[in-house]
């Protein structure tokens, strides 16, 4: 039966799926064949990897990681990766009707036909379109239900740092960078299948667990306590570790990925090409989770940053080059690699960005730099918190003065469009914290009004609620209510309104307190909470980052129902706040980070205690470069870039 | 008063190149957005000298002609792009279509004569081809026949306002069924008018008309575009650019 199945393996579905395109919205999105996409021959690979992205093409598409994969591993002559990303509700029902599955944009191949199923989980509101997919796909949607003949299914991306709530959906989860970690698997899917499939599924999962990063729940058994927390997480075999660490990768010079960045014909959220400057942050904001687990920060070099420069841009013809990372501004030698790229590409409308830069490392100088060859957009800033309190007790500092001083340069150097981030729902936030930020804008517009002599200018402030997250010194907290944050949105946009004459220049862009509770549910949640996912996408939910699809009643109910035969709830997993001992569900999963120095720097936090940055002040014991056998690794180098040779 | 950035403006242009391309297999399913994008990009990385426009924003000095529509193919797609320097056509037109991926190609690439005209002013029809799979020529041509008899066929057409009823009779100056392999094929030509006539409002009308409902979605293929004269013949857009081209200098223009 099994060997029936896989003779037509690899075959492409385009022709049965070519006459339902005809009748759905975009199209082009299914159809594939992007510049720069890569297609073999299905024979000549011994390892054939799916790569999910589980939102819609226009978001996945430009996803770095998923890039980066795709890239390493079809360089492999002996691997085969294709992509896919999750279909849009008009083309899975006629999907189900005509009996076409889940396939990849590459090859249109079924998915089901692959080794593995890699899915790239940026954010937890994918889930639900996993679900989709392995249905679409023919995959039982539980693991445990999974023979041989179907692909394993690997989580990545940072939600994979707690993969509990899917624990059930998937057959393991990869912590940490993947570039090298995918070489691994491979390596063993590939023994493993030329041996002949010894042990079957559980062997290969086995096998799997033992490669470093890796983590496969099926062997890790979680039992709980009467008043509903975790009693004990415990191996089920004893060749599997009893923490899964995470994966590191050392030299970004050595990883210079993707090099031919991916351009789809069809319009994706991000517009341009990006080239990672530095991965890890240690700038120590406490809500931040992708700066806690991407520890430590890793430079990729000038040198480095303008050959992916260059490559790219001939490989893409795209006209802006986002220098991409957690807070790019912090680069050692940012200075000069705006300064000299800009001189490389002068006359040729190619602009630079920054994605995201602090306050405190802004100035005038590197934003004309920035500019110079390209279109001036808009800057953006994140303070996060309204309050310079608030602002303490989140580790990201910064004065009233200087945020106001900083903004008021730019009014004055001819930028007429500022934006400003901040989160609502903080740990001990109060509707005063909120208020400020309205003090704030007003004083921006006011300050920026005269030093720039200009009427004109504006100023949007960004907002959504504040989401406690794992591996963070907030993953003790309470999360604020979905009426805590709506009713302080409410005061605020009352705030900024009070004076219309200023409050026309502002403004205010929010989202409701809903999609945040959801959010928390799943980025907290354990094994218990995988089937509230599963009730919820059984009754038709996917595309949960979508407000269109997104039915917060949905998720309330499934929470409801199927979480008290556990004797917990909704509000158990987000507004509990959790006390210094308890077992969380990620425990068992190592970013590193000393759970200990978590505490106390939670506890700073508290007392509105600031932490400097370790890359110049000295080690504050985070606990990641030792456990992980890492180190900080920046400039500046003193190198620098040679003008480029006129074609 | 608008702000403008400092520095000088951007080089004018000094030569207007008429491109016309062709969409074909997948990426039939690109929209006209999807298929500028493509071609912006593909002229940067064919590192053709494109023209800007001033400002703040510049942007590259392109314009389309009437796009086909998504989902339908086609082999007379046009563009005007402006340049900063001075290139020979057919250098361009292999460079961009070795840039371009392999279903979009570009056919033909002349210069905008002086004095003959926009190239808008010589496009006002479509020459279509659709394949109807399942469908036979003796299921087809009658509906044609019957189509062709009536003097107005009205159909419901999906604008940005809802549906609408228009009059698809009109827009279509001919029409004949013909059979390939077995399949039914429909030719025609149709002006472009406004609201606009598609190959889906003309199926729609067959449908109207004489209940012919093809059981699998048909494939367009815009096989020309031009100007219709009374002789029902469509004129090649680019024919007075290339005359003007290949006359000697001082020779005078064909009256």
């Amino acid at each position: 039966m099994t060997a029936e199945l896989r003779t037509t393996a690899g075959e492409s579905l385009y022709p049965r799926l070519e006459p339902l395109l005809a009748q759905i919205q975009k199209p082009i999105q299914y159809v594939g064949g992007e510049l720069n996409a890569q297609l073999k021959p299905w024979e000549t690979a011994d390892v054939h990897w799916a790569l999910m992205y589980p939102d819609a093409y226009e978001v996945g598409l430009p996803n770095q990681g998923l890039m980066i994969l795709y890239e390493v591993l079809n360089e492999r002559p002996d691997t085969l990766a294709e992509r896919t990303y999750a279909v849009w509700p008009d083309l899975a029902a006629l999907m189900r009707e005509h009996g076409v599955g889940q396939f990849t944009v590459d090859g249109h191949r079924a998915v089901r036909d692959f080794d593995l199923l890699g899915v790239s989980f940026a954010t937890e509101l994918g889930y639900t379109n996993l679900l989709e997919a392995l249905d679409l796909a023919g995959v039982p949607i539980h693991a445990i239900d999974r023979d041989e003949s179907h692909p394993v299914v690997v989580a990545g991306g940072h939600a994979a740092f707690n993969p509990e709530p899917v624990a059930d959906f998937v057959d393991c989860a990869v912590l940490g960078d993947g570039e090298q970690a995918v070489g691994d698997i491979t390596d063993v899917v590939k023994a493993w299948k030329a041996q002949g499939r010894p042990g079957g599924r559980e062997e290969l999962l086995a096998r799997l667990a033992r490669v470093d990063g890796v983590y496969v729940p099926r062997f890790y058994a979680v039992s709980y306590g009467v008043d509903g927390t975790i009693a004990a997480v415990t191996r089920t075999r004893d060749d599997v570790p009893e923490r899964v660490g995470k994966r590191t990768v050392m030299d970004l010079d050595e990883w210079p990925y993707p090099k031919t960045p991916l351009v789809p014909l069809a319009e994706s959220v991000h517009e341009r090409m990006s080239v990672e400057i530095f991965r890890g942050c240690t700038r120590g904001c406490r809500f931040c989770q992708a700066g806690m687990i991407t520890r430590p920060v890793r430079e990729r070099t000038i040198t480095g940053i303008g050959s992916m420069v260059e490559q790219g841009l001939k490989a893409t013809g795209y006209e802006e080059v986002g220098l991409l990372s957690l807070s790019s501004a912090d680069h050692s030698e940012i200075g000069q690699v705006a300064k000299e790229l800009a001189d490389r590409y002068e006359g040729t409308n190619t602009g630079l960005s920054l994605p995201s830069t602090r306050v405190d490392a802004f100035n005038v100088t590197l934003a004309n730099e920035l500019s110079r060859n390209g279109r001036r957009s808009g800057l953006t800033f994140a303070p996060e918190g309204g309050s310079e309190r608030i602002r303490r007790v989140i580790n990201k500092t910064v004065s009233k003065e200087d945020l106001v001083r900083t903004v008021t340069t730019a009014y004055a150097n001819g930028w007429t469009q500022v934006k400003l981030y901040f989160m609502c729902g903080l740990p001990t936030e109060t509707d005063e914290d909120v208020l400020e930020i309205a003090e704030l804008a007003v004083e921006v517009i006011r300050a920026g009004r005269e030093a720039s002599g200009r009427k004109d200018i504006r100023c949007t402030v960004s907002i959504g609620g504040f989401v406690p997250k794992p591996h963070t010194p907030f993953q003790w907290a309470s999360q604020a209510s979905a009426e805590t944050i709506d009713h302080r949105l409410r005061v605020l946009r009352q705030a900024i309104n009070a004076d219309r004459r200023i409050g026309r220049s502002i403004g205010l862009r929010y989202h409701d307190g809903k999609p945040g509770v959801i959010e928390g549910l799943l980025s907290r949640g354990d094994r218990r909470v995988g089937r509230v996912i599963e009730r919820v996408w059984r009754e038709g939910g996917k595309f949960d980052g979508w407000s269109e699809h997104f039915s917060f009643d949905r998720w309330t109910a499934a929470a409801a129902e199927e979480l008290a035969a556990f004797g917990v709830d909704l509000d158990w997993f987000t507004t509990r706040e959790r006390t210094q001992h308890e077992i969380l569900p990620w425990d068992h999963l190592d970013s590193g980070l000393d759970k200990e120095w978590l505490w106390d720097d939670w506890q700073d936090a508290l007392s509105e205690e600031e932490v400097a940055d370790c890359r110049w002040t000295p080690c504050y014991d985070c606990g990641v470069c030792p456990t992980m056998g890492t180190e900080i690794q920046i400039g500046p180098t003193g190198r620098s870039l040679l003008p480029l040779t006129v074609v | 008063m608008a702000r403008q950035p400092d520095g000088p403006p951007p080089p004018p242009t000094v030569q207007k190149l008429r491109i016309r391309y062709a969409k074909r297999g997948r990426l039939r399913f690109a929209s006209h957005r999807d298929l500028a994008r493509a071609l912006e990009r593909a002229l940067r990385r064919a590192q053709v000298p494109m023209a800007f426009s001033a400002g703040f924003s510049p942007h590259p000095k392109i314009s389309y002609l009437g796009a086909a529509p998504t989902g339908s193919a086609s082999e007379a797609e046009y563009l005007e792009v402006g340049l900063a320097r001075r290139c020979d056509p057919e250098a361009v037109r292999a460079a961009l279509d070795a840039a371009l991926p392999v279903d979009i190609a570009v056919i033909e690439a002349v210069e905008a004569a002086e004095g003959t005209g926009s190239l808008a002013d010589r496009i006002d029809t479509s020459v279509w081809r659709l394949e109807l799979p399942g469908l036979s020529l003796a299921e087809l041509q009658p509906a044609v026949e019957a189509f062709l008899a009536s003097e107005v066929v009205t159909v419901a057409k999906r604008t940005k306002n809802g549906l609408r009823d228009i009059d698809a009779r009109p827009a279509v100056a001919s029409a004949s069924a013909a059979e390939e392999a077995g399949c039914a094929i429909l030719h025609m030509v149709v002006r472009q008018v406004t609201p606009a006539v598609r190959p889906d409002d003309v199926l729609a009308a067959l449908a109207a008309v004489a209940d012919l409902r093809p059981p699998s979605p048909p494939r367009a293929v815009r096989v020309a575009q031009g100007r219709l004269d009374d002789t029902g013949t469509v004129a090649d857009p680019l024919g007075p650019d290339r005359m003007a081209s290949t006359r000697c200098q001082g020779e005078p223009a064909p009256v």
